[in-house]
């Protein structure tokens, strides 16, 4: 049978180069990278080495480079290092309806502990309005947290717009990009983002690693607690083997950035295209244009979308759905409620997410087995009168 | 969340899908926004169901559960078919996911709704909101509530 992996904003698979970078760290080159012997400037090299790559990647400087375990740890370091080490900035905090769980519940938590917290409606494509921000914004807004690009329905978010709104105020601005750092041009200056999180397994790296950017100047506590790891900001011994993954990931997405949008746009297109001919009632969610290259996300009225994964499953084809059933809560997605979905409609979601090594072929597979599917449920369904 | 080979068997392979000619009796349970709704409707000859089909929209639970009670009840007197439970049904099937016990297991309960349709001398269709968007939160459902079946 076919195995068609279309699902690359879960997580995406190492890339064999990365891993041959990476078994070293594990055999010959295991020393802890704070140990003062040979072994130990060995793993320290190579960690530094991989900050350089990863920091080229962001158009940051190695400095500001923060190594964490992922995406949902420098989201938490971000949020809640810089809200408790800097309460004489303000205790108000602006992010989005739209963020990933790892913001939103990190947020929410803040939010619990006594701080302010606003959350800010998006418009139908799933944008933060600029003007939204400016109105929630207060004297005693510290920090304003909105994603690069959105994992379920692929919108890209007004960054720049955001952050220089953000600055106006004074407060800072984090962005959660782990959706868009080696998908797209992600640069930390031309952005004007002060944090920033990102993941190694979005981009080809192994997972249990990713990176905080911290803008030369801010100030921050420590996130955990122990030795002087990362610059005093991330205690524990550094994941060497993770880190030079990440590292490699970084530098050979560099090098794909220029070549592979354009391919991953047109593979979209052709599915999108391909679906809307093929099935109706259907409905593209995000924004039409400034979505993540390669990702498609739409509703199927009348049918559910644990229903719709596990057929295609059956078929080889591996996605995604924003369905209560496949949440793991009752409810939708919290992303298509927010752009103002139905529950009903939200229930049909599907979220396809292809990456460097999907191709036409496998588009066009996917289009032959997807039609009949949402047939069959449909003609299984009593809404679909 | 693991789904039992016979979730998989009548879900990829549902039994009795459609409507029947000239139902008896049509009962129908849930709600479209829990994202889950069974219709079910049959036919009764000599107090008993001579035939029976369902749709639904919903999950694989949701398709496996409508799909198992129209096969249990099917041939059956109405009073052995109002025995069956969600629980029933859950069981012939060797278990649900947990968070699937609560929300996606209302079959039974289509069937009853059936039933009582046709005891009150019609096919008019008797549709009730029930399942864990119901009215108002329900506490139990928001926790997905957990019933472990015997193996």
């Amino acid at each position: 049978m076919k195995s068609i992996y279309m699902d690359h904003s879960a997580t995406t698979p190492v890339d064999p180069e990365v891993l041959n970078a990476m078994i070293p760290y594990y055999t010959d080159m295991f020393g802890n990278s704070s140990s003062i012997h040979s072994q130990g400037q060995k793993a320290h090299r190579a960690v530094e080495e991989s900050r350089e790559k990863v920091a080229a990647l962001l158009g940051a400087k190695p400095t500001e480079i923060i190594f964490t375990s992922g995406g949902t740890e420098a989201d938490n370091q971000a949020i809640i290092s810089y809200m408790t080490h800097n309460r004489t900035k303000g205790n108000h905090i602006i992010t989005s309806a739209i963020e990933h769980h790892a913001v939103l519940h990190t947020c929410e938590f803040m939010a619990k502990q006594g701080f302010e917290l606003t959350v800010l409606p998006v418009n139908s494509y799933g944008e933060v309005e600029p003007d939204t921000l400016r109105q929630a914004i207060r004297p005693n807004t510290a920090l304003v947290s909105i994603m690069h690009g959105n994992n379920e329905i692929g919108t890209i978010e007004p960054i720049k717009e955001l952050a220089t709104i953000t600055h106006e105020s004074g407060a800072i601005f984090h962005t959660d990009a782990v959706q868009t750092v080696g998908k797209i041009p992600v640069d930390v200056n031309d952005l004007g983002v002060d944090l920033l999180s990102a993941s190694s397994h979005k981009l080809y790296g192994p997972k249990g690693v990713g990176c905080l950017y911290v803008r030369k100047g801010i100030r921050m506590g420590s996130f955990m607690h122990g030795g002087a790891h990362e610059r005093n900001l991330r205690a524990g011994t550094v994941n060497v083997p993770g880190v030079v993954g990440f590292g490699k990931a970084a530098a050979m997405a560099m090098e794909r950035l220029c070549s592979q949008e354009a391919p991953l746009a047109g593979l979209a297109k052709r599915l999108t295209d391909g679906i809307f001919a093929a099935i109706p009632n259907t409905r593209l969610t995000g924004h039409p244009d400034r979505r993540l290259p390669g990702s498609v996300s739409v509703c199927f009225d009348y049918v559910e979308g644990e229903s719709i994964l596990l057929m295609l499953d059956n078929y080889g084809i591996m996605a995604s759905s924003g369905s209560a059933c496949t949440s793991g809560s009752l409810d939708p997605s919290h992303v298509l409620l927010a752009i103002g979905l139905p529950h009903e409609t939200a229930h049909g979601s599907l979220r396809i997410t292809m990456g460097k090594d999907n191709t036409e072929e496998d588009v066009d597979y996917l289009l032959q087995v997807l039609p009949p599917i949402i047939k069959n449920l449909r003609a299984m369904s009593p809404l679909g009168k | 969340m693991q789904y039992s080979e016979k979730v998989m068997d009548h879900f990829m392979n549902p039994r009795n899908v459609g409507k029947v000619d000239n139902p008896s009796g049509v009962g129908e349970v849930g709600n479209p926004t829990c994202g889950d709704i069974m219709h079910i409707e049959i036919v009764v000859k000599d107090d008993k169901i001579e035939d029976i089909k369902f749709q639904t929209f919903g999950c694989a639970a949701a398709i496996a559960t409508s799909s198992m009670v129209t096969e249990i009840v099917k041939g059956k007197t109405l009073e052995e078919a109002e025995k069956i439970t969600n629980r029933t049904v859950a069981e012939a099937l060797d278990g649900l996911p947990p968070v699937k016990m609560h929300c996606s297991n209302l079959a039974a309960d289509a069937l009853h709704e059936a039933i009582k349709s046709y005891r009150q001398g019609g096919a008019a269709s008797a549709s009730i909101e029930k399942g864990c968007c119901q009215t108002g939160p329900d506490s139990s459902c928001e926790k997905g509530m957990e019933i472990h079946l015997p193996k």
